[in-house]
């Protein structure tokens, strides 16, 4: 049995999608920028796209910026606001320990550049509070940036109220919805959002495009400069292929959401209760607050990167927060925030189901799983002290 | 292009020699969980000659393939011989690793270091400490980069 289950890294594309672009790649393919027809043709096509992704989110056309993906989105986001807020002597941004590397990594330059930020505790359950942002707002905190859903272990965040006490505060307020977008109900004006980011290759659409929204009175600054494109806050020949995939993947997945969520919450909680089967294992990140095809599991004793490629012989493609796979010495980020000790975070699985998960191939990654972590456990020294009480144990059973 | 060479992911997929010997004449384990891998090497050995070999490891496919290797290339030689294999001995074998992962085959040398000076402790065998890493270090992590 072959099961992607690797959704949270990127998904397949849709049908829809891919119909929706093939037009713009082989007939209308003129330069948005351009007078002729099929130039003007393209910028009509780009336009209703805007005005497509601005209905899935609740706000106007002219609050939506096409970029290159989530990466782009969010580096936009943080550093136009931190440029306004420099400008009004605000040089305070609050984000969370568990953001993605391209917030966090952002908000590291910042600070070499004289920004102080403030990175929120993540409780246990992976979740941070409105009162913890509210607790660490300053007089100069000009931005408070929090995700939407964690990547790795798909905790969901209290945006809306976060959203309110920011607005209260007279703070900007930023959420990535990269792993939320078209997997969860967004509406930018009801959820007190101020910027979003999003990445159509995460929900069925293609790589290589995002959107950001900014709510009309945020002030944009340009990442990358050149022609007037996007309003003149986004320079670079549209890529009007991918922004129409783009469209289409939202909206249909925005059409989609509640009985995709009906159909995927049951199988997670299958997935769940499966692997919580497996001795010395425990589920990371709050069991109802998470994304409908979350799963991501700790076990006791062995090694993601083996698991992994035990798990690719099988036909399962996974991922993990082990060391091995994250290209550095430390495991993940994520679970050493949600308080994970080293030794437990470096056997972290992440399974992401895709829509089209079935009970069949739930049930495949629940057999397969427990037996590759018996086997890892069968020739792992560090297992070997734990049963024999020669280390202690991290979870109670 | 795949991550690991065949030979790797063979003797990842087939590890030789894993298990246990009781009573072994030498016990060597090396890395910690922290760091994510740790090698225990354990020898038999008769008359100065590595008679069996076997190893249980924690840790990625490259270091339960370094552990499998390693344990294949000392296992039949002469104390003298086990004593003079090298990371880079193990690295080749395995047809080569990623840089990242050139770590793995300095713990599986290690390890067999480690069992050598536990062999020569239990029998009181001299030998120069200089040859054979410290205990509880994590110098595999550095010493390959």
């Amino acid at each position: 049995m072959k099961i992607y289950a690797d959704n949270a890294a990127t998904t397949c594309m849709s049908r829809r999608a891919i119909e929706a672009m093939l037009p713009y790649m082989e007939k209308v393919y003129g330069n948005p920028s351009s007078l002729y027809a099929i130039g003007q043709e393209a910028k009509e096509a780009l336009e209703t796209a805007r005005a497509r992704v601005a209905a899935c989110l609740g706000c106007t056309p002219r609050e939506i910026l096409f970029t290159s993906g989530g990466s782009e989105a969010d580096n936009q986001a943080i550093r136009s606001v931190a440029l306004w807020g420099a400008k009004k002597g605000k040089k305070h941004i609050i984000s969370t320990k568990f953001e993605h590397h391209a917030v966090l990594h952002t908000l590291k330059k910042l600070e070499q550049e004289g920004f102080e930020v403030t990175l929120l505790d993540v409780a246990p359950k992976g979740l941070v509070t409105p009162e913890q942002v509210a607790a660490a707002i300053r007089e100069d905190t000009c931005l408070v940036t929090v995700m939407y859903a964690n990547n790795e272990i798909g905790t969901v965040q209290p945006i809306p109220e976060i959203g309110a006490l920011c607005r209260e505060k007279g703070v900007i307020f930023h959420t990535d919805a990269v792993q939320a977008a078209g997997h969860l109900p967004i509406n930018v004006v009801e959820q007190n959002i101020d910027l979003l980011s999003l990445s159509a290759h995460k929900f069925h659409g293609p790589k290589g495009v995002g959107a950001l929204y900014f709510r009309r009175g945020v002030s944009l600054t340009n990442i990358i400069e050149g022609g007037a494109q996007e309003r003149g806050k986004r320079a670079g020949t549209e890529n009007v292929p991918g922004i129409m995939g783009l469209a289409e993947a939202l909206e249909e997945a925005c059409e989609g959401m509640e009985a995709n969520a009906g159909r995927l919450i049951p199988l997670r909680e299958r997935l769940i209760d499966g692997l919580s089967a497996i001795p010395y294992s425990e589920l990371n990140g709050d069991r109802e607050k998470r994304l409908p095809g979350n799963v991501n599991f700790c076990f006791e004793g062995i090694e993601g990167e083996s698991l992994l490629l035990l798990l690719d012989d099988l036909g399962i493609s996974a991922s993990s927060g082990s060391a091995c796979t994250s290209g550095s010495l430390d495991p993940s980020h994520v679970l050493l925030a949600i308080g994970r000790p080293h030794e437990v975070a470096h056997g972290s699985l992440r399974l992401t189901l895709g829509e089209d998960a079935t009970e069949e191939q739930v049930d495949y990654l629940i057999a397969s799983v427990t037996q590759v972590v018996e086997r890892l456990r069968g020739m792992s020294p560090f297992w070997r002290d734990l049963t024999t009480g020669k280390r202690p144990h991290v979870f109670s059973k | 292009m795949a991550l690991y060479s065949e030979k790797v992911m063979d003797h990842f997929r087939n590890p030789r020699n894993v298990g246990v010997i009781e009573n072994a004449s030498g016990v060597g384990e090396v890395g910690n969980p922290v760091c994510g891998d740790i090698m225990k090497i354990y020898l038999q050995i008769e008359d100065d000659v590595i008679t069996d070999v076997k190893f249980e490891t924690f840790g990625c496919g490259s270091a339960i393939a370094s552990s499998s290797m390693a344990t294949e290339l000392i296992k039949g030689k002469p104390v003298s011989d086990a004593l003079k294999l090298t990371n880079k001995a193990v690295t080749e074998a395995l047809d080569g690793l990623p840089a990242h992962k050139l770590h793995c085959s300095v713990l599986a040398e290690e390890a067999i270091r480690t069992a050598l000076k536990d062999y020569y402790d239990k029998n009181g065998i001299p030998y120069d400490p200089a040859q054979f890493p410290d205990e509880d270090s994590c110098a595999h992590c550095e010493k390959a980069e």
